[in-house]
């Protein structure tokens, strides 16, 4: 309930909201969790495994138990730690891993078989029969034991990505991270200070102490005006800093649209990328709980956190409070309760001689043995040097000290150091590069030290980044010591929680001792302490303690397991933001894309780019009519085709010649000007790379094309070879993929239509086959090439990209009035099949230029990238699988790529394999369906019968081998 | 005779305007790559210099002189846009046409910098990428080309076909930025 005049926020303004369903009430600046304290609610979830009633156990990000689903439908967000949301007007709460009700939850039958359930219970249990793990156990598991659930529906959420530097950045914005970042931006530092929390002041906000003569609070707000108003500082509240990567790198999560409603544009997370040059850490520190039996009812909760709800929220989180702890910090709880008026119930304290005393019961040497309550506490017993009392209390606050936030430090592996003095591990200094820990993340825990610290460790850091430090003092502030006396398990009846979120207790990690998992890492995955999403944050210590103990081992001997990013939970999607959908590549729209889309062409992907697949014409049912009537108005007509995604590079230099001479397996400085000629490219492992044509425009002045697929890789490899292989080579290299549209025009009528948009028409002593030319096109300069990947008389006619629909829109005009029009894809992969013309489909990375019939191309009067790994004994021979013509000898059974085959009367299977089908169609032109395969010893055995079995599809073809070229092999059509 | 009309690379896609910043096209009416051939920078500069008023910048620097700019493009390459290379520069560079190879956009304003900040990986701060500055780098998955035009204005560039998707993301970045209402 809340407590009238208590808390930072105006209690009169008033949120509505809702959990599982029914209508609740809290004010501006609640968490959820302070909300649901204030209205009573103390049950808030159900544990992971055992189904055990839960209660909010923290105030912050550490908090294991109350987890809640935010939102509906696809919106659904599970597993949101209740005290890091912020309240809003409607929100949707609903609690998770329970069914019927969060009262009523009937798995919990799993606590009254707990006693089954030890550290490795499922390896013992579902070992057999095997098979059933998949299928039966783990479902079942899955089902019973779990957190919340995604919705299983697409994400249409926003979330962004961002990057950001800065000379300074301050992790944590507490007294000492406010302090570190005042020294910082006043130095004349640029400043990023980040902080999870929605509000700067960190403990400072949930304590009574004052710093600089006024209310922690305040100072703080007065510290956050001051940086507000520097143009150098940037505050970045709800900031998350989840990760320390090499070179001053930072990951960090800002809740951009979380605490509000959904908003058109609004991210509900950015995932920064923050690069400083010093980073000073000021985390601050976690309260650890303490495993006594049943500490895990719904009512007890860290002290700290029980101050934080009554300072910061004015929400008493019970009408009679109990405190536990083994620090002067529990006396603090007691101490702000009563003066709030909140009936303080006891304190009992663990240590003999506390030192400390208010207007209380208070046990000294007292331990707490035995709670009692199934939903919520009501009493606990309490064994003193007196004896054992039962006190009544619906809440507990426990502390067993406090433990510095320093998992940042150990991201690069580095280990921190135990403290005999503070009992709890501290960070070493330098485990990561540029960044030093500062108050109570470093173990110094007084707040007017922890200012001190700041200071001190912001200045030698400007220091060292050329800057002056600026003159500043540490404010007054409280400066009592720490006193503690380690207490990490109490002896009793029942369950002693040490990992709330996983369900791990005591005898937990005694057992996996016992079973000799005594290393701190095995006992961890034995028993999965500190493996659900908070990390073990507030279990891990008090765990290697409990193993310590049970080993006989020392604390510092035990060691730690390794803390690795993030440090609080990161949504993928956040990681991920900007590739949803749409996002995940750039699109690549050729010039005469919109013309063709005007055609209601389908457009298939090819890389990055859109092409047409075909042009459908009314009547037309199927692609594949429209894909045989394009053939044929090709073989008959003339046809129109857009070609610019193939990669054109521009070489020029004195030693141009000399590089395509060692890029190509034949030879290009033979090439007259004026002329084309293909070529192919091989990797230095001796397969081919890639294939193209190369055509001479100057002496000294190639253009390149290269496969669409490859023209990256291409461009990439001649940049490797120019600057390590031949450094000697005079050339300069650039793209002109994109600064050329470039057009296929091929078939009979291709002249025609060539002549009717050219200002000088060509013919055949002007353009012969592989000849190439400057045009001007309406008085815009342009490139035509005689070349043809279709077999047919054919060109290609370039002009700047700018010009290129234009160009398109005229070819097709003129082609459909010689009956002729565009054609897709489709229809481009037919044509060069029946021509043998090979692709990446051919040459997919494992075929060699002898596979493909082309070692003749393997010029032996120079040397190649590849030649003589080419040559290598298996590479060459009748052993190798050859590019072969396949044919059904049935001209309508099908062949299908991917396919492989097999001699007449074997079997098939993977041991009498002879090779495989790479490309296939049912040629028009043929009347025929006709593939291209590799074959085993394949050019020897054209005219031989082989059996198609493709296990997929289960289709099995008789086909004949045949030479690759299935139409026009003498090439009369080309050149004619 | 064939009449050939010139299509922009970004059809509808621009201009847009969120609040005070604008994502608006910079048409390219020419620009020519010029990459000096081994031990010919010095001459290349100095040629350049006398024809157009600017002479070759170092890397990361671009400069501009009237309605001419030469932008450092990476390794040993200059873009000059908006000005003829002299003929004369080919003996001692590769000179290549690239007037509509790129697509260039200027988002200028005062949440410029925050936009490309969802974009960028570079350290776009006044101190480290001030006027007179530019970088090959990425933008989204996009290679670009990314100058400081002047104040809060910069000048992005893409390969011409994905002129679509870079208007989108930018725009699409500079309203997140705006939807937070800072």
């Amino acid at each position: 309930m809340r407590v009238a005049g208590k808390g930072l926020y105006d209690q009169s303004r008033r949120i509505g909201f809702s959990f599982d369903g029914k209508p609740m009430s809290g004010i501006e600046g609640d968490t959820l969790a302070s909300a649901l304290l204030a209205s009573g609610v103390r049950l808030m979830g159900r544990s992971f495994k055992y189904h055990r009633p839960r209660g909010v156990l923290t105030a912050g990000s550490e908090e294991p138990n109350a987890l809640v689903t935010i939102g509906q439908g696809a919106q659904a967000e599970p597993n949101v730690r209740a005290t890091v949301q912020e309240l809003f007007a409607g929100l949707n709460a609903q609690s998770q891993n329970r069914w019927p009700s969060l009262r009523a939850d009937l798995l919990s039958v799993n606590d009254l078989a707990a006693p089954f359930f030890s550290a490795g219970f499922y390896y013992k249990t579902f070992m057999w029969p095997r098979a059933f793990w998949e299928r039966v156990y783990e479902p079942i598991i899955r089902r019973a034991a779990g957190l919340g659930a995604l919705s299983g529906r697409h994400n249409e959420d926003h979330y962004e990505k961002a990057f950001a530097f800065c000379d300074v950045l301050v992790i944590g914005g507490g007294p000492s991270g406010l302090m570190a970042a005042l020294t910082a931006a006043r130095s004349g530092a640029d400043v990023i200070l980040a902080d999870e929390d929605q509000r700067f002041g960190g403990r400072l906000l949930a304590e009574t102490e004052e710093v600089d003569g006024q209310p922690g609070a305040e100072w703080a707000a007065s510290m956050v005006r001051e940086l507000e108003g520097m143009d150098n500082v940037r505050l970045m509240p709800r900031t998350t800093v989840t990760g320390a990567y090499d070179q001053g790198t930072y990951g960090a999560l800002e809740r951009v649209g979380l605490h509000r409603p959904r908003e058109a544009h609004l991210p509900l997370e950015c995932f920064w990328r923050i690069v400083a040059r010093r980073a000073i850490l000021c985390a601050g520190a976690l309260e650890r709980p303490i495993a006594f039996p049943n500490n895990d009812r719904p009512g007890i909760m860290m002290a700290g956190a029980v101050r934080a709800y009554l300072n910061r929220w004015g929400v008493a989180p019970g009408q009679r409070v109990a405190v536990f702890g083994n620090n002067d910090d529990a006396h603090r709880t007691a101490r702000d309760l009563a003066a709030a008026g909140v009936t303080v119930a006891a304190v009992i304290d663990s240590r003999a001689e506390p030192g400390v005393s208010g207007d209380f019961p208070t046990y000294s040497g007292a331990q707490v043995v035995a709670t009692r309550g199934r939903q919520g506490l009501t009493g606990l017993t309490v064994r003193h040097s007196g004896g054992t009392v039962d006190i009544g209390a619906d809440c507990l606050a426990m502390s067993g000290g406090w433990n510095p936030s320093l998992h940042l430090t150990c991201h690069m592996n580095g280990r921190p150091d135990w403290s005999e003095s503070l009992h709890t591990f501290v960070p070493r200094a330098g485990a990561i590069p540029g960044l030093v820990a500062a108050g109570a993340c470093n173990g110094t825990f007084s707040t007017s030290a922890c200012l001190s610290e700041a200071i001190a460790a912001t200045k030698a850091a400007v220091s060292e980044l050329g800057f002056k430090p600026a003159a500043i003092k540490a404010p007054r502030a409280d400066g009592a010591a720490y006193r503690i006396e380690p207490l990490w398990a109490v002896e009793g009846k029942g369950r002693k929680w040490i990992d709330f979120q996983n369900d791990v207790h005591v005898k937990d990690v005694l057992l996996a001792a016992q079973e000799n998992f005594r290393s701190v890492e095995h006992m961890k995955r034995y028993t999965t302490q500190g493996m659900a999403t908070d990390q073990g944050k507030s279990s891990n210590v008090v765990a290697l303690a409990v193993l310590a103990d049970a080993t006989g081992r020392g604390i510092p001997q035990t060691g730690t397991t390794t803390f690795r990013p993030p440090y609080s939970p990161v949504s993928i999607a956040a990681m991920g933001a900007g590739a949803q959908g749409k996002g995940f590549a750039p699109e690549r729209f050729t010039t005469s894309d919109q013309a063709s889309r005007d055609r209601a062409a389908p457009m298939i992907e090819a890389g990055l780019w859109y092409r047409p697949s075909y042009f459908p014409r009314p009547g037309e049912a199927t692609w594949r009519e429209a894909c045989d009537r394009e053939v044929t108005m090709v073989r008959e007509a003339v046809g129109v085709c857009d070609v610019s995604t193939l990669g054109k590079i521009d070489i020029q230099g004195p030693g141009a010649a000399q590089l395509l001479d060692f890029v190509y397996t034949n030879t290009f400085s033979t090439l007259p000007v004026g002329k084309v000629r293909y070529g192919l490219m091989l990797r230095e492992d001796g397969h081919v790379m890639d294939d193209g044509t190369t055509a001479r425009l100057g002496e000294q002045h190639f253009v390149m094309t290269t496969t669409t697929a490859a023209a990256g890789l291409v461009m990439r490899h001649l940049d490797f070879v120019l600057q390590v292989l031949r450094p000697d080579l005079d050339v300069r290299i650039i793209s002109v993929t994109e600064q050329w549209a470039q057009f296929g025009v091929a078939g009979p009528q291709a002249r025609e239509v060539i002549n009717s948009l050219i200002d000088a028409p060509v013919d055949h002593a002007t353009m012969p086959y592989m000849a190439c030319a400057p045009v001007q096109v309406g008085g815009v300069g342009g490139r035509l090439f005689r070349i043809s990947f279709s077999g047919e008389h054919a060109y290609e006619l370039a002009v700047p990209a700018r010009y290129g629909e234009s160009l398109y829109r005229l070819l097709v005009a003129q082609a459909e009035a010689l009956g002729g029009g565009p054609y897709g894809m489709e229809a481009l992969n037919v044509l060069r099949i029946e021509k043998g013309h090979i692709t990446h489909a051919e040459i997919h990375g494992r075929t060699t230029a002898f596979d493909i019939g082309f070692d003749r191309m393997v010029s032996r009067k120079k040397d190649c990238v590849g030649q003589t790994s080419a040559a290598r004994p298996g590479l060459i021979g009748p052993e190798r699988e050859q590019l072969v013509g396949l044919r059904s000898v049935t001209p309508a059974d099908k062949l299908t790529a991917g396919a492989h085959l097999f001699a007449g009367g074997e079997a098939a299977v993977r041991a009498n394999d002879q090779g495989y089908v790479t490309s296939v169609c049912w040629s028009p032109t043929l009347g025929s369906n006709i593939g291209l395969a590799f074959l085993r010893n394949g050019r020897a055995r054209h005219g031989e019968r082989v059996r198609l079995v493709d296990h997929l599809r289960r289709i099995e073809t008789v086909c004949e081998v045949c030479d690759p070229v299935f139409v026009d092999p003498e090439g009369g059509r080309l050149r004619g | 005779m064939a009449n050939l009309i010139a299509t922009p690379p970004f059809g509808d896609t621009l201009p847009v305007t969120v609040g005070a910043t604008t994502i608006t096209e910079r048409p390219i009416e020419r620009a020519a790559s010029v990459a000096p051939f081994a031990g010919r920078a010095k001459a290349v500069s100095a040629a350049l210099k006398q024809a157009i008023g600017l002479g070759l910048t170092g890397p990361g620097e671009w400069a501009a002189k009237g309605e001419a700019s030469v932008i450092w493009f990476g390794r040993d390459t200059w873009l000059v846009i908006g000005a003829e290379v002299p003929e004369s520069l080919q003996a001692d560079a590769a000179v290549t046409d690239q007037s509509d190879a790129w697509a260039c956009l200027r988002i200028d304003g005062p949440q410029a910098e925050a936009a490309l900040a969802r974009l960028v990986p570079l350290d776009l701060r006044a101190a480290a990428f001030g006027t007179g500055r530019t970088a090959r780098s990425l933008i989204g998955h996009m290679s670009a080309s990314i100058t400081r035009a002047g104040g809060q204005g910069y000048d992005l560039m893409v390969m011409r076909s994905m002129a679509r998707t870079l208007a989108h993301e930018v725009a699409e970045a500079l309203q997140s930025v705006a939807a937070r209402g800072a």
